[in-house]
């Protein structure tokens, strides 16, 4: 049997399946709303996570950063997000390129490729969350694989989004963080590229009077 | 083995005998609570029961002794997994035969019976609900197996026995394997049981039907077998899922008092199981059959993820 | 006077300036005037540099030495050109009526805060700081490549929005392993991100994570590199774009994703054995190079063409610095700078043309010497220029290239000579029919600035010929620098 695993890991673990599993929601879930909601979700957890590294080490940086995704991944985003859903008056079903259940099984292969890439690093790392890494890396392959499995403009985003908090959990769990002023870049950057896109979902549907990704694949190789 | 022992192994099959018409009374009892109705009583399962062993038994004209053999072989295989879960102790006389593997395999046994005798006497909707039991059945097996992988790798045993000792009388550990097994169990066995979203136990469209169209044609005290053998199967569900993640409260000899505990902690248990499986009922619709395949392709996903999760988080530090 | 602290503000002063006045009559002046003042100040502080060494700026945030400073003084001259080409050319587009005021203004704000970050990432020291930096510039352009507003400018856009910022995490996450690395051996201060510190400790890396770390880098920045398989956006974003925004893509951007690159492969180089970092960059290289140079042959829009012979060459200089050694750098750094000059040259051309005839079909494009003898003769000096042809510079260094793989690694020339051979032919056979031939163009309402052209192609001719003492020794140390 193990030996036994100190109750900050265990927590720590517990948070990283959730957002590991989130990750699984997200990538099956068939309507915009719940997914933004989830994506939420998966921010405030991400901060727990943080937080508890942060109770555990003592690093003050980190309740910096966990206050920074609270405040940006959980709440400011999201909220954006919705806004954009609102003034956009979208509300359909989500369609999917390929079906769910082959979508599921490819998400659980790209978990296994994932968990074997970062074996080698977490063994090496001497953090307190060193096994985390893996599921940092399932879930940036989670949301890669659901930003080019959707064909409407908000889900790819929301993919976007989700595959930058994969690269922050990674982040936390490998070293304890970048530095502040990095992650205040990072967090600058997640935000004006949303409001980009936010501009950007404005001119799309203006111009095909609808976010169907499929119209915008004419540009082929002539 | 000895007499106490004994005496407490029929008390747990005269137990599950009993509790298993009253949990589904009071899952039905909720369910309409929640849907703002009126129940029926707590005991109406019973009355049912008691109204149908009377009633005489109408065989259609083509019906083999399979189909008058199979409720029998049903009943006495829940009644079977019933009594080898480990619902009041982990060392009663029948617990060293629990085996995870061998309870699916009584369960799969149970279900080709049934399924068998549905297509014995050939009508169209016997076949129907034949047919969709074993899809549903062929999918949600391997989530079973899966969900069972990973809690038998935490105890390294499939025995019920020693997973529910390991878990109950260790100290306190998360373990989000077992997170993710607990969440692909429940999926299974919405499925397995014929609940919403899988299957509606209160339809009469017979379009609708995966387990009620199965059934169709028995009467009398074969059709009280067969309803009595669901009604153990959801208990059987119920008490493996709570002995899988929720053991506290099992004894673990055969001293009088833990016993004696262990029957109002499984009670109470089983309530708290049948109000949050009334609750998942009304709030979700029954999916269209094509989507079932969906719904337990999530569950063995989430298992395998359980099993996964084990594997890296858990295992090498 | 700190000319460093000149060159970063003129930009970002005027680009802030500029989302206010943009649609004033005197805005493009000011464009013109913000960059010439920032071109000033590079030029300065590269004096400066040269006379006195490599410095510090704001502790250790910034660093310029002799390898970043150059392409600080080229970005901004190119950044000067293009805003010189850019007055007279927007306002022919405002005349057709493809662009509104407050568009307008959209691209001169961006165009300013575009140049602020990339000179922000070609100077800053700590790698964490240059991936924010090339997030922001990919983030100032997405909106200018959509400028036009029609269907396939909206996909350009989307797609080099999602593509880019899909291989900007894969660099972030090369950056957090990097960081991890080094950690490990410079401890948990600020400073393991710091190039300067972790150049001297190269050698005690781990050698498994950098790898790792590196192969993430060079796919995240290949993909704004535009290195095959991940240049999709490429062709798109500078095909449907704005002229000038296409210019300063091809021109500039590719190159500070490439220096990012460089940076991270001196330390990978330093800690992984057997020049792991520089194989991978020669094989994308040539995989690139390749894959250009046939695409580049079945195009029928001259932007789309021109490209992908930008894709081509980058291509070749990842090659070239993937072999490594001094030769091959100093050839690399100086194709990098040639072709800025040459591609930002012939984009001017060929977006005069397009404006000219209306269209950017190549089959529709005649006989522009007849039109304007000077745009036709930019055009096909621009291309004799890009193909190889001496004297211009370009042909130095695709010929130190050429003989050091030779020398080096002989199985890389057949596959090097077929694919510039390829391009070669496709080019050229389009762009002389395009120069000569009968024509129907119509003269514009405003007249072209033609000048930024011929000095380019000037200072391209006479690096062909003759390259000053100062810039060869400059040059040298850079490429000792790169190992």
């Amino acid at each position: 049997m193990n030996a036994v695993i100190p109750f900050s890991t265990q927590l720590i673990n517990l948070f990283a399946s959730v957002i590991l599993l989130l990750a699984f929601a997200m990538l099956a879930q068939r309507r915009v709303l719940t997914l933004i909601n989830l994506f939420a979700l998966q921010g405030l957890t991400l901060c727990l996570s943080t937080l508890v590294v942060a109770v555990t080490t003592g690093q003050t940086h980190l309740y910096w950063s966990a206050g920074l995704t609270l405040v940006l991944k959980a709440l400011l985003l999201p909220w954006i997000l919705h806004r954009l859903v609102r003034r956009l008056e979208v509300k359909w079903d989500v369609e999917s390129l390929i079906k769910v259940p082959t979508t599921m099984l490819v998400g659980i292969a790209l978990v296994i490729v994932a968990f074997n890439v970062a074996l080698p690093i977490s063994q090496l790392s001497s953090t307190v969350s060193r096994g985390t890494l893996g599921i940092a890396l399932a879930t940036v392959m989670l949301a890669f694989l659901m930003m080019i499995t959707r064909s409407k403009a908000i889900p790819q985003v929301v993919g976007f989004l989700a595959m930058e908090n994969g690269l922050f959990l990674a982040a936390t769990s490998a070293t304890y963080g970048m530095p502040m002023v990095v992650e205040l870049g990072i967090a600058l950057d997640v935000l004006v590229g949303a409001i980009i896109l936010g501009v950007f979902f404005f001119q799309i549907r203006e111009q095909f009077d609808s976010l169907d990704i499929r119209h915008l694949e004419k540009l082929k190789e002539r | 083995m000895s007499i106490s022992g004994l005496l407490w192994q029929l008390f747990a099959i005269v137990l599950a005998l009993a509790l298993a018409p009253i949990l589904t009374g009071w899952v039905n009892q909720c369910r309409a609570w929640m849907q703002n109705r009126s129940a029926p009583p707590l005991l109406q399962p019973y009355y049912m029961l008691h109204k149908l062993f009377l009633k005489d038994v109408v065989l259609a004209h083509g019906a083999s002794s399979l189909f008058r053999f199979a409720p029998f072989v049903v009943f006495g295989c829940m009644l079977l997994a019933c009594a080898i879960i480990p619902t009041l102790s982990t060392d009663l006389p029948l617990a060293p035969t629990a085996d995870t593997i061998a309870l699916v395999g009584v369960f799969g046994l149970a279900r080709i019976f049934i399924s068998l005798a549905a297509m014995d006497v050939g009508t169209s909707f016997g076949s129907l609900g034949g047919r969709r039991e074993m899809l549903v059945g062929f999918l949600a097996e391997p989530a079973l197996l899966m969900v069972i992988f990973t809690t038998a790798m935490i105890s390294q045993s499939t025995s019920v026995a020693t997973i529910v000792e390991t878990l109950a009388h260790r100290e306190f550990v998360i373990y989000p394997s077992l997170a993710f097994a607990g969440i692909a169990f429940t999926f299974v066995s919405f499925a397995e049981n014929a609940r919403v979203p899988i299957d509606n136990p209160a339809t009469h469209l017979e379009l609708t039907m995966i387990h009620e169209a199965m059934i169709l044609e028995y009467s009398g005290r074969h059709l009280a077998l067969i309803e009595w053998a669901a009604s153990l199967k959801l208990y059987a569900y119920s008490c493996l899922g709570l002995a899988l993640f929720f053991p506290w409260g099992i004894a673990q000899g055969d001293s009088f008092l833990g016993l004696l505990l262990a029957i109002p902690v499984l009670v109470v248990k089983l309530a708290i199981g049948g109000v949050l499986l009334a609750f998942i009922e009304t709030i979700n619709a029954k999916v269209r059959i094509f989507r079932a395949p969906e719904f337990l392709g999530t569950a063995f996903l989430l298992a395998v993820l359980g099993l996964l999760v084990r594997l890296l988080l858990e295992t090498r530090i | 006077m700190d000319f460093f602290i000149l060159t970063l503000a003129i930009p970002i002063v005027s680009g802030l300036l500029l989302t206010v006045v943009g649609e004033r009559a005197w805005a493009p002046n000011l464009n013109i005037i913000a960059s010439l003042g920032t071109f000033l100040a590079s030029a300065l502080l590269t004096a400066e540099i040269v006379a006195n060494g490599p410095r510090f700026a704001f502790g250790e945030v910034f660093f310029i030495d002799s390898l970043n400073v150059f392409f600080v003084a080229l970005t901004a001259f190119v950044g000067l050109t293009t805003s010189i080409f850019s007055g007279p050319y927007m306002r022919n587009e405002q005349e057709h009526g493809k662009l509104t005021r407050p568009r307008l203004r959209l691209y001169k704000s961006m165009f300013q805060l575009f140049m602020f970050t990339m000179l922000v990432a070609l100077t800053t020291n700590n790698l964490g700081i240059l991936w924010v930096a090339m997030e922001a510039a990919t983030l100032t352009t997405v909106l200018l490549v959509s400028l036009y507003r029609t269907a396939a400018s909206l996909e350009a856009a989307w797609k080099y929005f999602i593509l880019c910022g899909v291989g900007i995490a894969q660099a972030l996450f090369g950056t957090i392993l990097l960081y991890f690395a080094a950690e490990r051996v410079l401890g948990e201060t600020g400073n393991a991100l710091l190039w300067t510190h972790l150049v001297d400790v190269k050698g005690q890396l781990e050698p498994t994570i950098m790898a790792l770390s590196f192969i993430f880098l060079l796919v995240g920045y290949g993909t704004k590199v535009g290195l095959a398989p991940l240049h999709n956006w490429l062709p798109d974003a500078h095909a449907e774009g704005p002229t000038p925004v296409s210019a300063v893509l091809s021109g500039l951007l590719l190159n500070v994703a490439l220096y990012a690159i460089l940076r991270c492969k001196v330390l990978a180089d330093g800690a992984i054995p057997n020049g792991f970092a520089g194989n991978l960059m020669m094989g994308f290289g040539l995989l690139t190079l390749v894959v250009a140079a046939f695409f580049l042959s079945r195009q029928k829009d001259i932007k789309r063409m021109f490209a992908y012979s930008s894709i081509e060459h980058m291509g070749l200089i990842t090659f070239a610095f993937g072999m490594g050694g001094p030769v091959a750098n100093f050839a690399g750094l100086l194709h990098m700078t040639l072709h800025s000059l040459t591609k930002s040259a012939i984009f001017f051309t060929v977006g005069h043309a397009a404006q000219k005839t209306g269209t950017q079909l190549m089959e529709d494009i005649r006989g522009l010497i007849k039109v304007n003898p000077l745009i036709g003769w930019g055009l096909m000096l621009g291309t004799l220029a890009i193909l190889g042809m001496p004297p211009f510079g370009v042909f130095a260094s695709e010929f130190m290239i050429l003989t050091h793989a030779m020398k080096h690694h002989p199985w890389a020339t057949p596959i090097l000579l077929l694919a510039l051979g390829v391009a070669f032919a496709a080019i050229f056979g389009r762009v002389q029919p395009m120069v000569f031939g009968e024509t129907h163009a119509k003269r514009l309402p405003h007249a072209p600035a033609i000048t930024p052209v011929f000095v380019h192609l000037a200072i391209v001719l006479m690096l062909g010929l003759y390259i000053p003492p100062y810039l060869t020794r400059w040059f040298h140390e850079a490429a000792r620098m790169l190992g």
